[in-house]
């Protein structure tokens, strides 16, 4: 029961951020807005998921919004490249999919190689390549806006926008990744692994994992999801520049840590990750419908939350220590 | 971007130091230096556009004029810049569009104090008088502008949100112009939000207003990548016939759709990028010609119709 009280923290803070939406407004829990919320969070929240991996296993990455920046950045190149000679259909807009994926993947061997076989701290990695990405599409772009070609944004633009009823294809896609980043972290080796390496990594190594083989392949995981990520945001604006995902990576990690994973690594847990997500979308939301405070502050309300959301969780665990 | 810049910056000395031999032993040879923020948002990359491209036709024009281009993506890193041109190439005039006030006005009087002619773009430094030359656009006019077109054109009672830029003196120089040309009017101003002059914040704020506010009429949204944003959030709700939209700076893709008649769209507020521009001639002018170049020169905001947006059009820039 102790365990459950302190586990339940983020959630309970989320239960109580509904309540005092609802209380605000009426038109908070509107099915409209409970769509923009969620399809707004799934971007974070899907590299949110990828990041709880890293974190567990004692890796850090700050370089996600500027590689989702890129990776928007060269799908639509690829797709306004591809037009002439694929034509206006779906086949445009799978290669489009492919090289936000692929490249995902590589930006994260990048990362994870650099890592693990470079052997350079992960913030000192991740704080380099943060630069190159975002400069990489500041210069694709000549310092303006890379937009998508006209035709394939109507035609991709039900990605973001439509799905099945209310549910959009955003919100679907992250539940999808969510239950199955929860699966892997609970139940597969791989998720044992990870946690395994990121509480003692030398007692790892002589439980014969290999522990530079499994954090490499966490990057590779979170390059995937920012993949995914920019596959569902590119249809929202059609565009990428270099003001694209600024500050996303904190928000991703805001939103791991706020779950209850520990920043130093070894605990790893996806469904808090999911709800520090929906709390960090939720507090803009709500200061946006309330008026609550002169928009000054908002930036001081989101900070007391997180810090707050912590501080909880910090306070159980030591009296659930002693 | 930097890198990029000084390449080309590099080439083009190297082109004109082949071009123009001849011409160039008359005058004495004047360096002058550029510096200004990075690219980092759409209005930003017109204006390193602008930048780039009046120094290419000005330095092919006047052969004894050279130019050192800078972009800085924090205060403290164009401080920086600054005091290396000072030191390394001894520059004899300083265009600069400070990033922030307060931390550039120092280094700044500093390089006016060597005796150089210093121009100041678009931001003015805390301290009065250091500069030679002044060129900025006109933050009030531009809310007013804006301002005074939705007191014509809405009916009393109407309903206006607003968003707003990041928050610094220049957004509130806006932000209360608009406000004072809508006094006196029955237009009922709704909602003030931050978004950032980005797409995605406004995306997300535009959202939550249409969630919150069922009669919204027009919305100010002070800025084209924000319009964006905002013009995407009223499509996905499905309410583009129920308000239009006003943003500012004029870019392309947004004075195309005014050229075209969009019914959302009606005008726009200039806040021209190319301000830099007039700055690099003006400066140039002063070491070229006998025209005085000293003072104030305040570009107007103007209003974007359909009728005159063809002049207002730079399919080739960025922005």
């Amino acid at each position: 029961m102790k365990l459950d009280l302190h586990t339940l923290g983020p959630l309970v803070a989320l239960v109580a951020l509904v309540i005092l939406g609802a209380a605000l407004n009426s038109a908070f829990l509107a099915p409209a807005n409970i769509t923009n919320v969620l399809a707004r969070s799934a971007f974070i929240g899907l590299i949110a998921v990828g990041m709880t991996f890293v974190i567990t296993a004692g890796g850090l990455d700050l370089s996600v919004g500027s590689m989702a920046a890129f990776l928007a950045g060269i799908a639509i190149i690829a797709m306004n490249a591809a037009l002439p000679t694929t034509g206006l259909n779906w086949g445009t807009i799978l290669v489009g999919m492919g090289v936000a994926v692929l490249g995902g993947i590589a930006a994260g061997y990048l990362n994870g190689a650099l890592v693990t076989k470079a052997r350079i701290e992960p913030f000192i990695v991740t704080l380099g390549t943060m630069g190159i990405f975002r400069s990489l599409v500041t210069w694709l772009a000549d310092g303006g806006t890379l937009s998508l070609d006209y035709g394939l944004r109507t035609l991709y633009r039900p990605v973001y926008y439509s799905g099945i009823g209310w549910i959009t294809w955003p919100i679907i896609v992250f539940a999808i990744v969510a239950i199955l980043g929860e699966w892997t972290m609970r139940h597969s080796r791989f998720g044992r692994h990870v946690e395994a390496i990121g509480s003692n990594d030398r007692v790892a190594r002589y439980s014969a994992i290999d522990v530079n083989r499994m954090r490499l392949l966490t990057y590779v995981l979170l390059g995937v999801l920012v993949g995914l990520a920019v596959v569902l945001y590119v249809p929202r604006l059609g565009s990428a520049s270099g003001s694209t995902g600024v500050l996303w990576e904190l928000e991703a990690i805001a939103a791991v840590i706020i779950g209850g994973t520990a920043l130093k690594g070894g605990r790893g847990r996806v469904w808090g990750t999911v709800v520090g997500v929906l709390i960090l979308s939720l507090i803009d939301n709500i200061l946006n419908l309330a008026d609550l405070v002169s928009p000054y502050l908002n930036g001081a309300i989101q900070g007391v939350i997180i810090v707050l959301a912590v501080v909880l969780q910090r306070e159980k665990r030591t009296a659930e220590e002693r | 971007m930097k890198r990029r810049s000084l390449m080309k910056a590099a080439a083009l000395m190297a082109a004109m130091g082949i071009a123009a031999p001849a011409v160039a032993q008359e005058a004495e040879k004047k360096i002058i230096g550029v510096s200004i923020p990075s690219a980092t948002h759409g209005f930003m990359g017109g204006l390193n556009w602008h930048a780039q491209d009046t120094i290419k036709r000005l330095g092919a024009a006047y052969p004894n004029l050279e130019f050192v281009l800078s972009t800085a993506g924090d205060p403290a890193k164009q401080v920086n810049d600054i005091e290396d041109m000072m030191a390394t190439r001894n520059i004899d005039a300083l265009v600069v569009l400070p990033f922030e006030s307060e931390p550039l006005t120092a280094p700044v009087k500093a390089v006016k104090d060597a005796g150089k002619f210093v121009t100041v773009v678009d931001r003015g430094l805390s301290q009065e008088g250091i500069e030679d030359l002044y060129v900025a656009g006109d933050n009030t006019a531009f809310g007013r502008v804006a301002g005074e077109y939705f007191k014509e054109n809405l009916e009393p009672g109407a309903k206006v949100v607003v968003l707003r830029g990041i928050p610094t003196t220049l957004d509130n120089e806006r932000v209360d112009a608009f406000r004072a040309a809508l006094e006196g009017s029955e237009v009922e101003i709704l909602d003030m939000q931050h978004g950032n002059w980005n797409r995605d914040d406004a995306f997300a704020v535009m959202q939550d207003y249409l969630a919150k506010y069922p009669q919204i009429d027009a919305v100010w949204a002070a800025d084209d990548d924000m319009a964006i944003g905002v013009l995407e959030a009223i499509s996905a709700a499905n309410r583009q016939d129920e308000m239009w939209v006003i943003g500012g700076a004029g870019m392309k893709e947004i004075v195309k759709r005014i050229m075209d008649g969009d019914k959302q769209l009606p005008v726009n507020v200039t806040y021209p990028p190319a301000l830099i521009s007039s700055a690099i001639e003006m400066t140039a002018l002063n070491f070229v010609s006998n025209a005085p170049m000293t003072g104030r020169f305040i570009i107007s905001s103007q209003l974007i119709t359909p009728e005159n947006a063809e002049q207002f059009y730079y399919p080739d820039s960025p922005f």
